[in-house]
């Protein structure tokens, strides 16, 4: 398993990279809102959730419902877990709290940047913003915490001795 | 207006409900909102887990559904914020959720809401979510 690619961080970027579409059209819940993932660093993620009329909350002003922006950041907060991780592990967030500083506007964009700044041997600390073009113009900011799952052979129900 | 036409117009013309599939039911003076398995609510297709954003989304609405029913408020209630705690993995199946109010002032409210599958001994995912309302019986509209 050491022998993978993933386990080695900036191979994983690469393949994550190469796959961006991939991470998201492969997220059946991530396709159905339609925001894309356009950049990844090491313990950074930037996408993109573009304007859609199914994704509105409050159709007097067709601003987008929070949730929208919730799975958004949820899903950036994860990616950014993947592109910090010194070894390759599964992750499930633990608890998001997000706060909405103003509604998005209807018809642009929402972008999005998550940052995972801390890890401790079972927990990934991440905090995301969304907002329009500039991160002066925030629309909401989360703060979560993932569990860092162990290797699957280790959790796995095959285990020979079992 | 009584609160379950209130509901029942806030479910139909949200566009956010249809595409997430969810309804309410209200039985008495208790809601339960269900949300009947789609494949589309999926995250994680290896595991085959519904996804946090959209048990989220899911019980945000729930939140603000209790609140069409027991607040008499004059427009869609504004979320402040939400503390979200993932507390089971969400399987392929149908999701439920009660919501209950906490706290109802004037202007501000504090909702509970909690997900389940099986057993509601074994909830899901649970929220605590702060939202900014107008109450039409309370307040002239435009006023903050």
């Amino acid at each position: 398993m050491s022998s993978s690619p993933l386990n080695d961080l900036d191979k994983r970027i690469d393949v994550m990279r190469e796959n961006m579409d991939f991470l998201t059209q492969s997220t059946p819940w991530a396709k159905a809102l339609g925001f894309k993932i356009d950049h990844i660093e090491k313990g950074r993620v930037r996408g993109h959730q573009p304007y859609g009329e199914h994704l509105i909350g409050d159709p007097r002003t067709g601003v987008v419902h929070g949730g929208v922006i919730t799975t958004f950041l949820d899903q950036l907060c994860g990616g950014a877990c993947a592109a910090t991780l010194p070894e390759f592990r599964f992750v499930a967030t633990l608890d998001l709290r997000i706060d909405y500083m103003g509604p998005a506007e209807p018809n642009r964009d929402i972008l999005g940047e998550a940052e995972c700044y801390h890890l401790t041997k079972t927990v990934a600390f991440v905090r995301a913003y969304a907002f329009h073009e500039t991160r002066e113009d925030l629309i909401a900011t989360a703060q979560a915490a993932f569990a860092i799952n162990k290797p699957r052979q280790a959790v796995g129900h095959k285990r020979p001795d079992a | 207006m009584n609160p379950v036409e209130r509901l029942t117009k806030m479910l139909a013309d949200v566009p956010v409900v249809d595409t997430l599939g969810m309804q309410c039911q209200v039985r008495g003076d208790e809601m339960t909102s269900v949300l009947p398995f789609h494949d589309k609510l999926i995250g994680n297709a290896t595991i085959q887990a519904l996804h946090g954003g959209a048990i989220a989304t899911f019980l945000e609405l729930s939140a603000m559904a209790q609140l069409y029913l027991e607040a008499e408020i004059s427009e869609p209630p504004r979320t402040i914020n939400i503390t979200m705690d993932y507390l089971r993995q969400g399987h392929a199946k149908d999701l439920y959720a009660r919501a209950t109010i906490t706290k109802l002032g004037r202007r501000m409210a504090s909702v509970q809401a909690e997900a389940w599958q099986d057993k509601r001994s074994e909830p899901v995912a649970s929220i605590l979510a702060h939202f900014k309302i107008t109450r039409g019986d309370t307040e002239p509209s435009g006023e903050t």
